[in-house]
């Protein structure tokens, strides 16, 4: 089975743990072996939260740098920061809507340009799919939905080994009863999305 | 019931490394559990806590790591299966009590866990848990991947019967916070009716007892070097001239280099499961038809050291590497590119990496590194500190501890000058006060305070030296995941049959004369009755007691009340630049309140010049 490196970047508070067990439930649904690895010493406390997922027939649960088939970011800047993950044939798929680090407010830094940040990940990687994924969460019903806009995005791009039912039927088992049609309607709008910008 | 405690053999779930390993310690009959919480073995303790509140497992979360392993040496010494589970900085703190048991022993299986922090992800050092086998003389399991630590937690309670020695499983942040798919194995019978059974001549360690018990201990320890040679863990896969020794999460980034690299006809790999004592016969058979020999672990060469002595020993001259030039790091994690760039290089296979794409000249991105949280009362109490000590014109030097508000070391709070180890701000103090002429404050947190706090504030009474210690009284264990300590109000956790202990009673107990507790969100009153502890001479406590926010959060017992910022507003910036809390952001360079992040704690605007913070009205 092909091999598909996966890193997902996040900023505490952002969903990705979750994303990543719904994606690990499909897996398992599919049958396709997975590891995954996700560093978050300090994700309450604003820090970056990064999840590796391996999918098939490989053993590492972590992936290194120029070795990611796939960045999917939460955060714009936190895309672009994971950047050296990823070699001239990675997909990225960022969400668009930023949430500028404290150091900003504090002038220690600057927030890049929107239209920057997407050209510079244009120009080194395979193909880029951008939108804003806050603005379709409201939609489907939550801000909080964010994580699983972008995992329909991430399966349009059919790069993954996994099925689109195989998500759906993830994000009943695993998401929390009462919020399952919106993360449905959340996924959907993601998907659409992803299909529509590429 | 828990996930953990399904009956149901054969049965694929997904696990986190962690609990897998709660999960092999539950199918080997765990009766007894001894922790202090540390990154990244702390959800291996959560799932035993919520685990014995289903069970009659025993589960404790102990005051520090070593009374965590004496409490656990007695249960194990009574019959019973136990584990005793800390980060690997948690065994320096244990290791009086385990270079002694080693000579004791065990009747039960006592499983110590010990979590390495290569990279040091979120630990004050990286250093190699491997040497503390070799250095107490027991037998050390190390799992490569999440499925094989619920096995060998499982052996590694067998093992320690087979020895009557405590066992260390070590693992690393990486297989700790991995996730796979795991089987489920038969849970076996828990015995939790422990008895002891007296004789002194093997358990009191009075020197004409160890002398005997030290003879007993290297005894085992050739009975752990039989079964290392012949131990389901020590495997060897493949055959070829080329010979890589490995062990953990090396193994997995060594098989997939050898696929990558095509080299499956070349290499034989031996991996190392059970490392000390290092299997001498088996490592013997594997290095002698080698052309050469690459030894690939993370950490020290601990490995490498011992199959170049067993070599010379045998007289085998084959070249054998590890770390060094153009070799592998004693420094940081590996990774899987890593390995595989450096096996092609020393073996000399030509291969085409993959290129991370270029990263230079991109615009720099602003850091987002970790910060107190909204509402956080640490940012409070450092903020008045500072005022305080501003004041009264003091030039500090300010030890700080192990915990969140190690992070007011960063701007703007800049509050916190050296930083050691759990406690250490309190003995350090000590010494900075002799030392210098500068006034010393210190912070430690309450669950800090219980670990080891206690001890140096007896010495600081007791040689009377001079400093103001103030001890951030949250509630709760918050780093490592809102654990109890001993401060604790155990009803949050809906748990009974718990006491509490009042910070305020041991200091004063411990004859400190000048204490002071605050409530940090009412800033004047804090900053004067911090001004008159910092101004009193010998040891003065602190104590500023409020909840973490993020706990009451998780509880829901947080009742957020927003502030906002009105056109009073003259942009001196005294909220953002002094106090930096996460809730604020610019914008068209006016400050901003987050009203989905803004708990209300009030601080800004109780220090805003203009009073321009006000409740936001709904």
């Amino acid at each position: 089975m092909d091999i598909k490196r996966l890193i997902m970047v996040a900023v505490g508070g952002q969903g990705n743990l979750l994303a990543s067990k719904v994606l690990g439930e499909a897996a398992l649904i599919c049958k396709v072996p997975v590891r995954m690895s996700e560093i978050h010493g300090m994700a309450q406390r604003g820090g970056v939260v990064e999840s590796a997922i391996v999918f098939g027939d490989a053993s590492s649960p972590i992936i290194s740098d120029g070795e990611a088939d796939l960045l999917l970011g939460f955060e714009p800047s936190e895309t672009l920061r994971a950047l050296n993950r990823c070699n001239k044939d990675t997909t990225v798929i960022t969400n668009l809507a930023p949430l500028p680090p404290f150091t900003v407010a504090i002038g220690k830094g600057v927030y890049p340009e929107m239209d920057t940040i997407q050209a510079l990940i244009k120009e080194r990687t395979g193909s880029l799919i951008a939108f804003d994924a806050m603005e379709l969460a409201k939609k489907a019903g939550s801000p909080m939905s964010v994580n699983i806009v972008l995992l329909g995005a991430l399966i349009q791009t059919e790069i993954l080994p996994l099925t689109r039912e195989s998500i759906e039927q993830a994000i009943k088992t695993r998401t929390k009863q009462a919020f399952v049609d919106m993360n449905l309607a959340a996924f959907n709008l993601g998907f659409e999305a992803a299909a529509n910008v590429a | 019931m828990h996930k953990l405690l399904q009956n149901a053999p054969e049965q694929e779930i997904m696990l986190l490394g962690n609990e897998s390993l709660a999960r092999g310690a539950v199918e080997a009959g765990l009766a007894f559990a001894t922790t202090y919480p540390g990154t990244p073995s702390s959800e291996l303790s959560l799932n035993l806590f919520q685990i014995s509140q289903e069970t009659d497992l025993y589960f404790e979360y102990s005051t520090n790591e070593k009374v965590a392993l004496e409490v656990a040496a007695a249960a194990a010494n009574s019959g019973l299966r136990t584990m005793c589970i800390m980060k690997h900085v948690g065994l320096n703190v244990a290791a009086d009590p385990l270079m002694t048991l080693a000579y004791v022993g065990v009747t039960g299986g006592l499983v110590i866990l010990t979590a390495d922090d290569p990279s040091m992800f979120s630990s004050q050092n990286e250093q190699d848990n491997r040497y503390y086998g070799k250095f107490a003389g027991l037998p050390i399991l190390e799992p490569s991947s999440v499925a094989e630590a619920k096995e060998m937690a499982k052996a590694a309670f067998e093992l320690s019967e087979t020895l009557k020695e405590p066992v260390i499983l070590r693992t690393t942040t990486r297989i700790n916070h991995s996730s796979a798919f795991v089987t489920l194995g038969d849970i076996k019978e828990r015995n939790t009716k422990g008895e002891f059974i007296k004789d002194p001549m093997s358990f009191v360690t009075v020197p004409a007892v160890s002398r005997k018990l030290h003879v007993k201990l290297l005894e085992n320890l050739d009975k752990a070097q039989a079964l290392s040679n012949r131990s389901e863990h020590n495997i060897v896969t493949g055959a070829g001239k080329f010979g890589i020794i490995c062990n953990g999460v090396s193994y997995l980034y060594v098989q997939d280099a050898v696929k990558d690299l095509g080299i499956q006809e070349k290499v034989k790999v031996l991996r190392i499961g059970f490392s000390n004592p290092m299997p001498d016969q088996m490592v013997v058979e594997f290095v002698k038809d080698c052309d050469k020999v690459l030894v690939i672990e993370e950490g020290e060469p601990f490995m490498e050291e011992a199959v170049r002595s067993i070599a010379q020993d045998a007289g085998i001259t084959v070249s054998i590497k590890g770390k060094g030039d153009n070799l592998f790091s004693r420094l940081y994690e590996f990774d899987p590119a890593m390995v595989k760039r450096v096996m092609a290089s020393y073996f000399e296979i030509e291969y085409q990496a993959k290129i991370p794409v270029d990263t230079a000249n991109l615009p720099e991105i602003p850091q987002r590194p970790p910060n107190l949280c909204s509402g956080c009362s640490h940012r409070a109490t450092f903020f008045e500190v500072k005022q305080a000590a501003k004041a009264l014109d003091m030039d500090t030097i300010c030890p700080s501890d192990i915990g969140c508000y190690t992070l007011g070391f960063l701007p703007p709070l800049s509050t916190g000058d050296f930083v050691l180890c759990m406690g250490a701000s309190v003995s350090s103090s000590c010494g900075f006060a002799k030392a210098t002429d500068k006034k010393v404050i210190s912070f430690i947190g309450d669950s800090t305070f219980f670990h080891s706090g206690m001890t140096g504030l007896a010495n600081a009474v007791f040689n009377n030296h001079n400093f103001t210690l103030v001890i951030l009284d949250n509630g709760i264990t918050a780093m490592t995941g809102h654990q109890p300590n001993p401060g604790v109000d155990m009803s949050l956790f809906n748990q009974e049959g718990y006491n509490r202990i009042s910070i305020e009673n041991v200091v004063k107990a411990l004859g400190v004369e000048h204490v002071t507790v605050i409530k940090p969100f009412k800033v004047k009153k804090s900053v004067e009755a911090i001004k008159e502890a910092l101004a009193f001479e010998g040891v003065s406590v602190i104590i500023s007691k409020e909840p973490c926010a993020l706990h009451l959060k998780g509880l829901k017992l947080l009742k957020p009340k927003a502030f906002t910022v009105t056109d009073r507003c003259k942009n001196h910036r005294d909220c953002i630049n002094e106090i930096g809390c996460p809730s604020f952001f610019l914008e068209d360079g006016k400050v901003r309140i987050d009203a989905t992040t803004c708990v209300g704690c009030a601080l800004c605007a109780q220090i805003c010049p203009e009073n321009a913070i006000v409740p936001l009205k709904k």
